[in-house]
């Protein structure tokens, strides 16, 4: 498991499509305004260098399509979080 | 006989749920320039169908249920015809609207998709009656909700209690009748029903269990009461129903097409009639049962539009998955899942393993942030080498792995004698046998990366 500070820092949403039915929770409260929902049903993670991943979007779903993936941090040899 | 051939070829839709939309979108890809025709009763664009109940619960405003932009919109250059169709005739390729209109096709996808079922206590004398079958049926709710004081809610599924659930939201005294003794007998267990009822009833929803609707009364052409078989009249100004939902098949039968629960196409969601293609809530593939779900009719839908355009995409039924909100607990359903003492409804089902999801103790790549849920129940049904369904409740940790390894009817031998013993080792060992099918690629889907 990873701690929620390690998700804060190196996460990213990342959504199911097979679940999702585009009530559009997510983009709502999204508190920068970020199209969640489009990510969804292109069943793309949320790369956005503006994402707080906050969560917000993560909870409220109420679905379960969202969760949040652990990308390694930069000089860990992983993958970084592409900028937009 | 054959039309001029400097003509293109016209596409029709009938239906803008989400199986017309995905067609159409799929359609347009392959022919960019070739005019379509959406034909819907529906008069507001594409918005989300199950999101209505997060409308009437007050979580998201109305706006937000648009799924498609101006733009969006623009791209994909339909011609909307807002009007009932009232008759198919397959021989001249034509359709007649409600209005006389002839609006004539090459090809045609039928979506109409599926209608709350009309309990038989129905009155046609009295407003304040409501189902959720739409936008403006959700709207017609909240208008009535503002003004009403008490509403009594009937069915048995997920569609009731999310009547009764946003009706209490909306401040209303809502009187919740069962049928049977507990909540949706047929999928949760007794013990799930159980939570699900405790929490309406702390969202301060009354359940009468046991409870069917002998009639309604009214005066002055409105709802004023709810009377039970047991002769108990509960004063109410509003009944919502949603006993169960019917396909409308009412256009294609007329028509001729096989027609059975749902309008029946092959494989390639083709109806009996060729050129005409059916999708959605409303059909039905072969003789398998009907599957009214959205994803379902997403799938079809794209399906229906690659084949509108030509091509002979074979459409593969997925593995059942339903996800939804219970009291605020989510509630992941994937293939076939009982509430029955002890039996799973699928006949492959040789066991059943409870658990909780507090077992995780392999996490996958994937990580949940840890907001702890008073509930986290696991049920699964164990067949002879396959899982064959499972039931999430709460925590959903373990939804997705299951989903996967139930969806690629992934070989359990090895792990099987574990899962039947004791649920402190079960699940423990199917984590990590998860872990290691994931990382043999065992559930990477054919064909990609």
């Amino acid at each position: 498991m990873f701690s929620r500070q390690e998700l804060l820092a190196n996460g990213r949403v990342v959504p199911d499509a097979t679940r999702c039915v585009q009530c559009g929770i997510c983009s709502y409260n999204c508190p920068i305004g970020i199209d969640v929902r489009a990510h969804a049903w292109r069943g793309q993670a949320v790369n956005s260098s503006y994402c707080l991943t906050c969560g917000e979007c993560v909870k409220r779903c109420p679905r379960g399509v969202l969760g949040f993936e652990c990308v390694p941090p930069l000089g860990a040899g992983g993958a970084r979080k592409e900028p937009r | 006989m054959s039309a001029p051939k400097a003509r293109p070829v016209q596409y029709v839709i009938v239906g803008s749920g989400i199986a017309g939309l995905a067609a159409a979108e799929t359609l347009r890809t392959r022919q960019p320039q070739a005019p379509i025709t959406m034909i819907s009763e529906e008069p507001h664009n594409f918005y989300s169908r199950p999101g209505l109940a997060y409308l009437l619960r007050g979580d998201i405003p109305e706006k937000q249920l648009f799924i498609r932009t101006r733009d969006d919109l623009r791209g994909l250059n339909l011609q909307r015809i807002h009007a009932r169709v009232t008759h198919l005739a397959c021989d001249r390729r034509e359709l007649v609207l409600a209005n006389g209109q002839r609006v004539p096709y090459d090809r045609l996808l039928l979506a109409p998709g599926a209608q709350a079922t009309r309990p038989p206590f129905i009155r046609d004398d009295l407003s304040g009656q409501v189902k959720i079958d739409s936008l403006d049926d959700t709207r017609h709710i909240l208008q009535l909700a503002r003004r009403g004081k008490t509403a009594v809610v009937v069915g048995g599924g997920i569609t009731a209690l999310e009547l009764a659930e946003g009706l209490a939201a909306r401040r209303l005294r809502v009187h919740y009748f069962l049928r049977g003794a507990r909540y949706w007998s047929d999928v949760l267990d007794e013990e799930e029903s159980h939570i699900v009822m405790a929490r309406l009833e702390q969202e301060g929803v009354h359940i009468h269990t046991n409870t069917q609707v002998k009639q309604l009364h009214g005066a002055a052409g409105r709802l004023t009461g709810v009377e039970t078989e047991a002769g108990a009249v509960i004063p109410a100004e509003l009944l919502a129903y949603a006993i169960g939902v019917r396909p409308r098949v009412e256009l294609a039968r007329a028509a001729g097409l096989a027609v059975d629960k749902g309008i029946v196409v092959n494989s390639f969601l083709e109806t009996s009639q060729p050129g005409v293609f059916a999708a959605g809530d409303a059909a039905q593939v072969g003789s398998t049962p009907l599957d009214v779900l959205w994803p379902t009719a997403l799938h079809q839908g794209r399906v229906a539009g690659a084949n509108l355009a030509g091509e002979k995409v074979g459409y593969v039924r997925a593995v059942a998955c339903n996800v939804t909100q219970l009291t605020g607990l989510k509630v992941t359903i994937i293939g076939s899942v009982g509430g029955g003492k002890g039996s799973g409804k699928d006949a492959d089902t040789v066991a059943i393993v409870r658990g909780d999801s507090e077992s995780w103790r392999l996490a996958p790549r994937a990580a949940v942030l840890a907001d702890r849920h008073d509930v986290n129940r696991v049920r699964l049904f164990v067949g002879e080498r396959h899982i064959v369904g499972a039931l999430v409740m709460g925590e959903q940790t373990w939804s997705r792995p299951l989903q996967r390894l139930i969806a690629a009817g992934a070989d359990i031998l090895p792990v099987r004698a574990a899962l039947l013993g004791p649920a402190a080792t079960a699940f423990p060992a199917l984590a990590q046998f998860y872990q290691q099918w994931e990382q043999r690629g065992a559930g990477a889907p054919p064909g990609r990366g």
